[in-house]
């Protein structure tokens, strides 16, 4: 069968990956091709890119980055970030990226999906979604989860999926960096209305976060998370270990 | 020196593929051109998107009679995912078509073959258990080798043919070989550690 996925989520800006890093045996720490190499050569199933890069300097340099990694690490490779246009997929394609994660860009044009989705297949759309309670549902945020757009969640991968998107990222702007476990919840809900793979994000602090995410809901195939990856407070070998031990299929590397 | 050729008819990305056969130092070149395929001394034929498309891409630049000829002549051939489907006789994706028939069998739909619980495409990380069907390119496989797939269509052939298998509801056909014509349904070039060691393995054919 299909194995659980083990997703750590690399955001650059300005050709550096942000967000805490304290690996060992790493000469830049911040530097995303040794990261991505780290990552390839402990296990992780799947690697994410997130541009946020503002400045035009910034992307041609976060292009050659991806450029760098696709041609180094033979794993899939997911790539978001400034996604807006047809276009941009392509851009992103040409360099590696196996699927093209939207986010904003889908709400600003949400005949984005539909469109690359005819172009480049379901499986390489994927709708990431940043989510937060407001008044007892849940909302859609842009912008980094800085705006909220009023936009219902389920509603929202509901219409994702039924434009095209192959994939959920379903990121909780609740659990993000509390590091108290994912958001089951808010996963749940989505999860109950949609039949594509739901990538989920957002509050892993400790390897048992991830058993407890597996189990609890046998539709979410992967878990994402970036801080905790990257501190060294887990490392990908040994929650992958751990989560075989516990009945989850993993892959060994 | 020894070269592969990776065939390009328009057919999906190749900057993985040839990436990967630069990472385990094999040359390769990415061409259509008849003399270049005759030179190499084994061919990949790659392939993302529909079956007929590819199909009629296939046949509209000549390229399936140089392929043909080559394989006739004994020269390994690879195809994967697309290209492993287009190996043989016909599929059933949107309608029927003709494949290269240089394996016996068809191609069809997962979708109503497997539990309808599972879902399709079939993508992600599968574990391949080797066949009775001796596969050489695989004898550095460990018994928990995973590879990457992604597909929504799948071959039903004999099992003579069947060196690899990957459980999905069914046993979902992984990888095929027919004399010096392989195929594999899932993505070598994004499978990993894995993944490279069949290719340096067919690049050493």
């Amino acid at each position: 069968m299909i194995t659980k996925r083990i997703i750590p989520c690399l955001d650059v800006r300005d050709g550096r990956v942000v967000k805490g890093v304290n690996f060992e045996g790493i000469k830049d720490i911040a530097d995303p091709v040794e990261m991505a190499h780290f990552y390839n050569n402990s296990g992780a199933d799947e690697l994410v890119f997130y541009d946020i890069t503002a400045t035009f300097d910034g992307r041609q340099l976060f292009t050659d980055i991806l450029t760098r990694v696709a041609s180094e690490i033979f794993i899939p490779l997911t790539v978001g970030g400034g996604i807006n246009t047809v276009a941009d997929f392509d851009r992103v394609l040409k360099c590696g990226a196996d699927k093209v994660s939207v986010n904003s860009g889908a709400i600003r044009n949400p005949s984005l999906i539909k469109e690359a989705a005819r172009i480049y297949g379901d499986q390489c759309v994927v709708l990431s979604m940043d989510v937060k309670r407001v008044d007892g549902s849940f909302h859609i945020f842009s912008r980094g989860g800085r705006d909220d757009t009023g936009i219902d969640a389920v509603e929202w991968a509901k219409r994702g999926v039924d434009n095209g998107a192959g994939e959920l990222v379903v990121n909780s702007i609740d659990t993000d960096g509390v590091r108290g476990g994912f958001d089951l919840e808010m996963l749940d809900a989505i999860a109950a209305v949609v039949d594509v793979p739901i990538i989920a994000s957002g509050g892993a602090g400790c390897k048992e976060d991830f058993k407890t995410l597996f189990l609890h809901n046998s539709k979410i195939d992967a878990g994402l998370a970036a801080g905790i990856f990257h501190t060294g407070v887990l490392s990908i070998e040994e929650l992958k270990a751990y989560l075989r031990q516990n009945g989850i299929e993993m892959r060994v590397y | 020196m020894s070269l592969t050729a990776i065939i390009d008819y328009g057919v999906g990305n190749l900057f993985s593929l040839t990436q990967s056969l630069k990472a385990i130092g094999s040359d390769a070149v990415v061409t259509n051109k008849e003399d270049e395929i005759r030179k190499a001394d084994r061919i990949i034929l790659p392939g993302v998107g529909a079956f007929e498309d590819a199909v009629k891409k296939l046949y509209s630049t000549g390229l399936v009679q140089v392929i043909m000829n080559e394989v006739s002549n004994g020269k390994p051939l690879l195809g994967i995912c697309l290209g492993m489907q287009l190996l043989f006789d016909k599929s059933f994706e949107y309608g029927e078509h003709k494949g290269l028939g240089l394996i016996p069998g068809e191609v069809v739909p997962l979708e109503g073959a497997i539990n309808p619980a599972l879902k399709v495409p079939h993508i992600g990380w599968n574990k391949l258990n080797k066949t009775d069907i001796d596969e050489p390119l695989f004898n550095n496989l460990t018994q928990d080798s995973y590879v990457y797939y992604v597909h929504s269509f799948y071959a039903k052939t004999d099992k003579q043919y069947i060196t690899g298998v990957s459980e999905y509801g069914i046993e979902v056909t992984g990888s095929v070989r027919y004399k010096n014509v392989i195929g594999m349904q899932f993505h070598p070039e994004k499978s990993g550690r894995t993944g490279l060691s069949i290719l340096k393995s067919f690049c050493d054919l």
